[in-house]
């Protein structure tokens, strides 16, 4: 039984697996947000980040927003197919919608993110 | 921070999840669920947009054809009543400087036969141009009135735009709308309110703009996306409204269209008379300025550009060829329509010819993209 994902402030969600890597992606909210996905930009395979840094972007017909690393580490998987079925990031952003895996610098990072209960309270207080 | 202004439709735009934004200091909707949904509505079928946040001027008295003709690009003298024209405002600062864009219509004469005018101006703008114009009125023989704050304006685009408002229409009012002509208008009943309408917009499809008093604005705006569901007509945001005016290669005040432009090269020409109708020298503010310009064009060039891609340019991307900057993106998006990414850009001249493969630098990336004719999408 896999952990519950984390969340950042910045809407990303990251999960550590029982490999001990850490698998990110962006909230339900945050699709239903952004609305009319049509261009991800995933980041390299061995692209090095901080947290906080740019993980990648992802492009609504409205706007570019970046996502953000929720832990620092280095990036050892990325999901090549997501790019070309951002609806998967609605349909499942939890599950087949994540966009990479990294190999955390500090395994406790993940904890340090909010639970889903602090997340969805911070949603709510975002004007709607 | 001043509060934000809100049309006569606030209150339907929130019961029907309309994500509001501040736009030119009004609460306006961007989208009610998906831009997307709403663009592809307005060219398979109708979409039902508030435009109310634009300004409405009201331009009457005996004087006031003459009064606009002094004033404006576009000729007025010569327009019947029920003819809208698309035009420029200036001022003479500079040599000529555009003020805004602006759709000025004739509307039916008073009872007692004095003439009436309308003109319809960017939100943005709306303020600058009333103090414009207020300070070039005669002391005598002109009215002018912002309109903008007692009635709405509800713009139904798309094939069955006309179908729609037409089936809300007495039979006359119906026949009379929809024998308009484009650019043209005419005073109706819809849905039981006294109408302007005219057929106009701002998507690239057949429709009309409507405008009633603030008080009727629900019950017209209601009645029309009641009668419009069944036929595919979807309540629309400013996004799709920038999308298809977008691909439609209309130009955006503040964006393809700015205070300097040069409207021969950035394709509004047709929005400049240099001559009155009888043949004589018109004398708007800036016409000396323009008219060198005609003869000697000399400002960038406003294209549309067509990227491979589904990544977006945006205003203020760089153009670029072999290397070297040749122009900027003016507005920018994923087509709807097309499935791809578009832009509009100013060039420089050597480089705006259609089929010129360029790079478009969009945050770190060179994107191609080749120079194409406008309007990127035109109606079936």
């Amino acid at each position: 039984m896999a952990a519950e994902p984390r969340f950042a402030k910045t809407h990303e969600w990251a999960r550590t697996e029982d490999d001990g890597l850490v698998t990110v992606g962006i909230s339900a909210y945050a699709v239903e947000a952004l609305t009319d996905l049509v261009f991800m930009q995933l980041p390299a395979v061995g692209k090095k980040v901080k947290a906080g840094e740019s993980l990648g972007e992802i492009e609504s017909v409205k706007a570019v927003s970046d996502i953000y690393a929720p832990v620092a580490g280095e990036v050892v998987a990325v999901n090549a197919s997501l790019p070309a079925a951002l609806e998967t990031l609605g349909a499942d952003p939890y599950g087949a919608g994540w966009i990479a895996r990294i190999r955390p610098d500090d395994s406790s990072q993940v904890a340090m993110l909010m639970d889903r209960a602090a997340y969805d309270a911070v949603v709510k207080s975002q004007p709607h | 921070m001043n509060a934000l202004r809100s049309t006569p439709l606030h209150a339907w735009h929130e019961a029907h999840c309309g994500r509001m934004v501040d736009f030119a200091g009004w609460s306006m909707p961007v989208q009610y669920a998906s831009i997307v949904d709403e663009h592809l509505a307005t060219r398979s079928a109708a979409g039902l947009f508030d435009v109310s946040h634009m300004g409405r001027l009201a331009i009457d008295g005996p004087g006031s054809q003459a009064w606009l003709e002094s004033l404006l690009t576009r000729r007025v003298a010569d327009m019947p009543v029920g003819r809208a024209r698309y035009t420029l405002v200036t001022s003479d600062a500079g040599g000529a400087t555009i003020l805004d864009d602006a759709l000025v219509t004739r509307e039916p004469d008073a009872a007692d036969e004095t003439p009436r005018l309308s003109m319809v101006v960017n939100a943005s703008n709306r303020e600058r141009v009333v103090a414009w114009l207020a300070s070039r009125l005669p002391p005598a023989g002109v009215s002018l009135r912002d309109r903008t704050f007692d009635t709405a304006m509800i713009a139904v685009q798309g094939p069955r735009a006309i179908e729609i408002v037409t089936g809300l229409c007495p039979a006359a009012d119906a026949a009379r709308i929809a024998a308009l002509k484009n650019y043209t208008a005419c005073t109706a009943t819809v849905a039981d309110a006294v109408a302007a309408v005219s057929r106009t917009g701002y998507t690239g499809e057949d429709g009309v703009e409507i405008v009633v008093a603030a008080s009727d604005a629900e019950r017209v705006w209601g009645a029309i996306h009641d009668a419009g569901r069944p036929l595919g007509l979807r309540a629309c945001g400013l996004g799709a409204r920038d999308t298809l005016r977008l691909e439609a290669g209309m130009p955006l005040y503040g964006h393809e269209l700015v205070a300097t432009s040069d409207p021969f090269a950035i394709g509004l020409g047709l929005a400049v008379n240099l001559d009155a109708a009888d043949g004589g020298p018109r004398r708007f503010p800036g016409v000396t300025a323009f008219r060198d310009l005609h003869e000697r064009p000399r400002g960038r060039v406003r294209v549309g550009l067509a990227l491979d891609s589904k990544r977006s340019a945006r205003e203020g991307n760089p153009v670029t060829r072999a290397g070297a900057e040749v122009g900027i993106v003016t507005s920018g998006s994923y087509s709807p329509t097309l499935g791809h990414a578009i832009a509009m850009a100013v060039l420089d001249r050597a480089h705006a010819a259609p089929g010129t493969t360029l790079d478009v630098v969009i945050r770190d990336a060179r994107q191609p993209a080749t120079v194409v004719p406008l309007p990127f999408h035109r109606r079936g």
